[in-house]
C-alpha cells in the first residue's frame, strides 16, 4: 500500500489573542484554530475541505505546506515534514491562496511564468510546452502580455492557477479559488480542474464556500468546525446526514394561496399573496423536474430558481445534530 | 545562477515600467546635488581651502558622486518585506522552493541596476558642467568601484532586510524605518563625508555597516583609496555584508517560527 500523500495526526495550532482589558493591562487568551485533526489523503484523491469562516481551514493548509508551525501533532505532506523540508515540498505541490497573488504585480503575466520556471528549476526545453498547454486550456492567450495589476479578477485567478500548475505538482491545494468569480468563470475553472485531474492524476485539496465546487470537483468531503473534524465522507452522505435541503423558488403568473401537497417537498414559505412559493426538497427524494411538473399541473409558472444549501447551514446542522446526540453525527 | 540572474532581470523590469517616477527622481537627485555641492564647497572654503584631504573640486565631486549613487543603494526607503509580512503575502514567498532573502536580494540588485544609469548619470552630468569633477583617469578605480557599488547595494539591502523583519513582531514600523533612514543618511556619508566627522562620531559610524553603503564606494571610485587600501575597503564591505546577511537569516528563521498569517 502506498503512503498517503497527506497524513495528519492530532494536529493542533493555537493562536494567542491579546485584548485590551483596562487602561494598561492586556488580556491574553489562547485560541485553538485547529484542535486535534486526524485524517489521511490518498494520492490521486479529490477532497473538499469545508467549514464556516474561522473554522480553521486556512490554518490547516498553512501547516500542510510548512508555512505555519503546528503547536502539537504531526503532519506529513508528500512524505515530508513540511516545516523542515519546506523548500523540497514546495517543488512537489502547487498552492493557490484565493486572497493572495503569487504573480509579479508590475509585470506582464508571461514574465511570472518565466520567473516561476526559474524558481522551480524547470528544464529550459520542457516548461514552455507545459505553459502553452495551460495557456491554451485556461484561455490566457489574450492577456499574457498584460501587466498583472491590470487583469480582471477572473483573468488573474486563471493566471494564479496556471502559475501553481506550471511545475506539474503532485498535489494541488486551492484555498477558495472561486471566491468572487462569476458563474461562467467558475464553471470554466471547474471544467479545467476536472480535466487536469483526469490527464495528470493530480491530487486535489480544495477549500471553498461554494457547494457547487464541492459537488463538481471532489469525491470526498471533510467538514471542519471550530478546528475539529466533524464529518469525513461523501457529499451525498453529508446531505443525508444533516438533511440539507435545496429550495426551489417558483414564481407564478397568477397568485395561488396553496399549491397543496407536492410529493417529496415541504413548503417553506409563500410570499406576497401566493405569487412566490418556496419548496424545500432533498435530491434523494425527488428531482427538480418532478417538482416543476407537479407545480405546473396546478399553476402557470413564470420563473424559477434553485437555492443550494450553503456550507454555513450544513455545518450548523451538523453541529446541532452532534449536540443533540442523535447518533447520526458520531463520526469523528 | 540562472535563477539569481532571472530574479535580477525581473527586479530591473519591475522598476523599468515606472519611467516618469525615474525621471522625477533623477531631477530631484540633481537639484539636491547642486545644493550639496555648493554647501560642501562653501564649508571647504571656510576651512581654508582643504578639509580632511578634500579641496573644493574633490568636495564637489564627492557630493555629486554620492547623489549619483543614492538611488541605486537605496538609502531612503524599502519596506517590501515588511508589507508582505504584515499583509500575510509572505505565505506566498514561503510556499516557493526558494530562499526569501536570496530572492529579495536579487530583486533589490535588479532595482539598483535599473537605477544606475537613469538616476546616476544626470547628477554626474550636471556636476561635470557646473563645478567640474575630479575623477581618476585610469580604469582600475572604476572596476574596483563597480565591485564596491555591488557590495554597497547588497549591504544596504541587508540592513533594510533586518529592519523590515521587525514586522514579525510589530504592526507599525514607520518609526523604526525613519530611525533607520536617519541613521543611514548621517553615518553613511550622505550628508557630509565620514572623514569630516569628529572622532566620537567617526567611531560610532565605524561600528555600523552604514559607511560601507556610500562612503566606501565613493572613496574607491574617486580614487581616494587605491591599491591595497582599496582592497581593504572592499574587504570591510564584504565582512559587513556577510555579517548582516547572516544576522538577517537568523532573525528571519525566528520570525518565521512565530509567524501568524491569519485569514485567507
Amino acid at each position: 500500500m502506498t503512503e498517503p500523500i497527506i497524513q495528519v495526526r492530532d494536529l493542533r495550532r493555537e493562536f494567542v489573542v491579546r485584548r485590551p482589558a483596562g487602561r494598561l493591562r492586556r488580556e491574553r487568551t489562547v485560541v485553538a484554530a485547529v484542535d486535534g485533526l486526524t485524517f489521511d489523503l490518498a494520492e490521486g484523491a479529490a477532497v473538499g475541505y469545508i467549514g464556516a469562516n474561522g473554522a480553521g481551514k486556512s490554518t490547516t493548509i498553512k501547516m500542510l505546506t510548512g508555512i505555519l508551525v503546528p503547536t502539537a501533532g504531526t503532519v506529513r505532506t508528500c512524505g515530508l515534514d513540511p516545516v523542515r523540508r519546506r523548500r523540497d515540498l514546495a517543488r512537489q505541490i502547487g498552492v493557490v491562496f484565493g486572497q493572495r497573488s503569487q504573480l509579479w504585480w508590475d509585470l506582464p503575466l508571461a514574465e511570472s511564468f518565466r520567473a516561476l520556471a526559474a524558481i522551480h528549476r524547470l528544464p529550459e526545453g520542457a516548461w514552455p510546452g507545459r505553459r502553452d498547454e495551460l495557456v491554451d486550456r485556461l484561455d490566457l492567450g489574450a492577456f499574457l502580455a498584460t501587466p498583472v495589476r491590470q487583469l480582471s479578477l477572473g483573468q488573474r485567478i486563471r493566471g494564479e492557477i496556471a502559475a501553481a500548475l506550471l511545475h506539474s505538482p503532485r498535489l494541488l491545494i486551492l484555498d477558495e479559488p472561486t471566491i468572487g468569480l462569476d458563474v461562467l468563470s467558475k464553471e470554466r475553472l471547474r471544467v479545467f480542474l476536472a480535466e487536469q485531474r483526469t490527464l495528470h492524476g493530480t491530487t486535489l485539496l480544495l477549500t471553498t464556500h461554494d457547494m457547487d465546487d464541492v459537488q463538481r470537483l471532489t469525491d470526498r468531503v471533510l467538514v471542519v468546525d471550530h478546528g475539529r473534524l466533524v464529518y469525513d465522507g461523501t457529499l451525498p452522505g453529508l446531505s443525508a446526514q444533516v438533511g440539507a435541503e435545496r429550495v426551489m423558488v417558483v414564481d407564478l403568473v397568477e397568485p395561488v394561496r396553496d399549491l397543496g401537497a407536492i410529493d417529496g417537498t415541504r413548503c417553506v414559505a409563500v410570499e406576497p399573496d401566493g405569487l412566490r412559493h418556496r419548496l424545500a426538497f432533498t435530491p434523494e427524494h425527488t428531482t427538480a423536474g418532478a417538482i416543476l411538473e407537479a407545480v405546473g399541473r396546478r399553476a402557470q409558472v413564470r420563473d424559477l430558481a434553485i437555492e443550494e444549501p450553503d456550507i454555513e447551514d450544513v455545518v450548523r446542522r451538523l453541529y446541532l445534530a452532534q449536540l443533540s446526540g442523535d447518533g447520526r453525527g458520531d463520526r469523528p | 545562477m540562472r535563477l539569481f540572474a532571472t530574479l535580477v532581470v525581473l527586479g530591473f523590469r519591475r522598476w523599468s515600467t515606472y519611467r516618469l517616477a525615474t525621471a522625477a527622481g533623477a531631477f530631484t537627485n540633481t537639484v539636491f546635488g547642486l545644493i550639496k555641492a555648493s554647501i560642501t564647497v562653501g564649508a571647504i572654503g571656510a576651512a581654508g581651502g582643504t578639509l580632511a584631504g578634500y579641496d573644493a573640486l574633490a568636495g564637489a565631486t564627492y557630493a555629486w558622486v554620492v547623489q549619483a549613487l543614492v538611488a541605486p543603494v537605496n538609502v531612503f526607503h524599502w519596506n517590501e518585506l515588511a508589507l508582505r509580512i504584515r499583509d500575510g503575502d509572505i505565505a506566498v514567498d514561503l510556499a516557493r522552493p526558494l530562499d526569501p532573502q536570496f530572492a529579495h536580494l536579487a530583486g533589490f540588485l535588479g532595482r539598483a541596476v535599473h537605477q544606475f544609469i537613469p538616476r546616476g548619470a544626470p547628477p554626474l552630468l550636471a556636476g561635470a558642467l557646473i563645478t567640474g569633477l575630479a575623477l581618476p583617469t585610469s580604469p582600475l578605480p572604476y572596476l574596483l568601484g563597480l565591485v564596491s557599488v555591488v557590495l554597497a547595494v547588497s549591504v544596504s539591502f541587508a540592513t533594510w532586510w533586518l529592519v523590515n523583519l521587525a514586522a514579525f513582531w510589530l504592526i507599525e514600523l514607520r518609526g523604526l524605518l525613519t530611525l533607520h533612514i536617519v541613521g543611514m543618511s548621517v553615518l553613511s556619508g550622505l550628508v557630509i563625508p565620514v572623514h569630516w566627522f569628529p572622532d566620537w562620531l567617526a567611531t560610532l559610524a565605524a561600528l555600523t555597516p552604514f559607511p560601507s553603503i556610500l562612503q566606501a564606494p565613493v572613496d574607491v571610485i574617486t580614487g581616494r583609496v587605491e591599491g591595497t587600501a582599496a582592497l581593504g575597503v572592499l574587504a570591510v564591505q564584504a565582512a559587513w555584508l556577510a555579517g548582516v546577511l547572516l544576522l538577517g537569516r537568523l532573525v528571519f528563521a525566528r520570525g518565521a517560527r512565530k509567524l501568524v498569517v491569519q485569514g485567507g
